[in-house]
């Protein structure tokens, strides 16, 4: 449906949104948002088919599971701008009686949303899940799940892995955001993982990596790879390689913006740095 | 004084079982998932007669939920099977989070719950479980009393949308509900009118209660029974309708007093009509190895103890 050119162009609207949803209520997690900004934006209106409008099923379409749901900004941006809902409504993150929960939920009925998810580890074992609903529905479209780097130090996540493989769930594509941050500083001073891509293949998944995570162009061409790789009896795991914080300078390649809002003039040298393109909310 | 007659003991988790083969033949949508306890769950059936519809996890019960959250996205109506500490305690922010708050349409089945699983011992023997399961938002909390109760509420939870824990046993226990009397989510079931005192009791001590009852008539005291098998939402109005006529309670359950069923209905008697009450139940505790009876019987859950609490409470009118 769309070009490079105009992929690049709604990114930069969605950083803008993300930047100012989280100034606006003084919270949130913009780090993590803006590194999985390109890949949001190509997954939506590029990789998944998927129906107009929405309905929990979500039977004949491709669906997407956030397992990390702390970077909820990026999520609803990407979501409002797909169509799901109004992106006035992104004006009431996080306040009271809004549907834009700090943690994306079911339970206040937002569009687009088919799981609550913030606490972490639990989201591959949902889209396995729908993955084999998709099965036994005979319904060949494929689940697409996120998950930073840090989650994969919650233990369920490689139950969830084990599973895929012994199961044989090949309509799964997983994406891991390596951005290599989590809150108390970097993952390998946090709690060191090893090879995540060796842990993978040796958990027997087919692993394709995406060196420049927020290179649209490149994430077209992975995911296009990861997807020819689905229906051959292996999970698909994609290594996203992303920076923290990707185009507001200095949010970038620190953990320091994970879960904190820029001042007013950190937004204003934020916005400046991405230029209104589509309109802001 | 109306009396039931036990057709022969049985286990409550076979009435699992044989409600969840009857499930497999009349609702395609009904799945089922088990952590490595198909036998123990009586799921052997459902597994080999639907084999495309059941799910081995292995030992791993947080995916086992997780996935069942994700098979409801679809249409699916997912049955987890593992013992209730693992059902429970274990997962309690899977469920919390994909299942509960996520509204998703997961059954929750959970054998070997309480001190009747036995000698395996306290790590197993859960008996926290209704309380954290009716605290979470949304969850409906069941504990059939027989064999054929828990068949029937297995099949009715397959019509009722949204989140349920259907709790049961290991031990067999005495069989009297009429087979095939139709289940009904949240209406406690009058088993004996009485005047003098109002036994509620759910699970298994629902026939420990009809027990004491008989002794008590022999007594000379009318024993009210009341059949509790839906905790949450709980029948608020029978509870109240019988404590008018009897003014005295006495509940009575295989679980900790803190949480339970006895907790449910004090909060109940506290706002609407505040009525002497006494607990059968564990009193905050953890369980030990031992058999069912003598279990039962230490940790003061038989018709001798609902008999003692009737007395105490009736004094206390």
């Amino acid at each position: 449906m769309s070009n490079t050119q105009q992929l690049e162009d709604l990114v930069i609207q969605v950083r803008r949104d993300i930047l100012r949803m989280v100034h606006k209520v003084n919270s949130g997690h913009p780090g993590g948002s803006l590194g999985c900004a390109e890949f949001f934006v190509a997954l939506f209106n590029e990789i998944m088919d998927r129906k107009e409008g929405f309905d929990m099923d979500g039977i004949e379409e491709d669906l997407f599971f956030l397992s990390n749901g702390h970077i909820s900004p990026v999520y609803y941006s990407v979501l409002a701008r797909a169509g799901y809902f109004e992106i006035e409504e992104l004006n009431t993150f996080r306040l009271i009686n809004s549907r834009l929960q700090g943690h994306p939920t079911t339970h206040e009925g937002l569009p687009g949303v088919r799981i609550a998810s913030g606490s972490l580890g639990q989201g591959m074992s949902v889209a396995l899940g729908a993955a084999q609903a998709k099965k036994l529905n005979n319904d060949n479209h494929l689940i697409y799940s996120l998950h930073g780097d840090g989650e994969l130090q919650e233990g369920q996540n490689w139950e969830a892995i084990m599973y895929a493989a012994a199961k044989k769930v090949d309509n799964i594509i997983s994406t891991i955001d390596l951005n290599g941050q989590q809150i108390d500083g970097s993952t390998d001073d946090v709690l060191p993982m090893g090879s995540i891509k060796g842990k993978f293949e040796a958990f027997g998944w087919t692993v394709i990596e995406i060196e420049e995570g927020n290179n649209i162009n490149a994430i077209l061409k992975g995911m296009a790879d990861a997807k020819s790789k689905t229906g051959k009896g292996k999970p698909v795991c994609v290594l996203l390689k992303t920076v923290m914080g990707n185009g507001v300078d200095f949010m970038m390649h620190t953990h320091a913006w994970h879960g904190k809002a820029p001042n007013d003039e950190q937004l204003a040298i934020g916005l400046a740095q991405n230029a209104e393109t589509l309109g802001d909310y | 004084m109306k009396t039931y007659t036990n057709t022969g003991n049985k286990d409550t988790r076979s009435g699992f079982g044989a409600g969840l083969t009857e499930l497999g033949k009349t609702n395609e949508n009904v799945v089922a998932l088990c952590a490595d306890l198909i036998g123990s769950l009586k799921m052997d059936d459902f597994k080999k007669n639907h084999p495309e519809r059941f799910f081995q996890v292995g030992i791993a019960e947080a995916n086992m939920i997780g996935i069942a959250a994700g098979l409801t996205i679809g249409g699916k109506i997912p049955f987890t099977g593992t013992f209730a500490n693992f059902s429970t305690g274990r997962v309690y922010d899977q469920i919390r989070q994909s299942v509960a708050y996520s509204d998703k349409n997961v059954k929750i089945c959970a054998s070997h719950a309480g001190l009747t699983l036995g000698e395996d011992g306290a790590t197993h023997q859960i008996l926290e479980d209704i309380g954290l399961m009716k605290m979470l938002p949304g969850m409906t909390v069941i504990n059939p009393c027989d064999y054929n109760q828990t068949k029937a509420a297995t099949i009715a939870i397959a019509e009722h949308h949204g989140p349920v824990y259907l709790r049961f046993g290991r031990p067999s226990v005495a069989n009297f509900t009429p087979e095939n009397q139709k289940f009904e989510i949240g209406k406690a079931l009058h088993l004996i009118d009485g005047t003098d005192v109002t036994i509620v009791a759910t699970g298994h001590l629902v026939w420990e209660a009809l027990e004491a009852a008989k002794t008590l008539n022999e007594k000379g005291v009318s024993a009210e029974v009341i059949n509790i098998h839906t905790i949450k939402p709980l029948d608020d109005k029978a509870i109240l309708d019988s404590v008018t006529k009897t003014r005295c309670i006495v509940t009575a359950e295989e679980h900790n007093y803190l949480g339970g069923l006895g907790e449910s209905v004090a909060r109940v008697l506290a706002q609407h009509k505040p009525t002497p009450q006494e607990f059968v139940a564990t009193n905050d505790t953890f369980g030990e190895s031992g058999t069912p009876a003598q279990l039962m019987d230490k940790y003061g859950l038989n018709s001798a103890a609902i008999v003692k609490a009737v007395e105490k409470v009736m004094k206390r009118k």
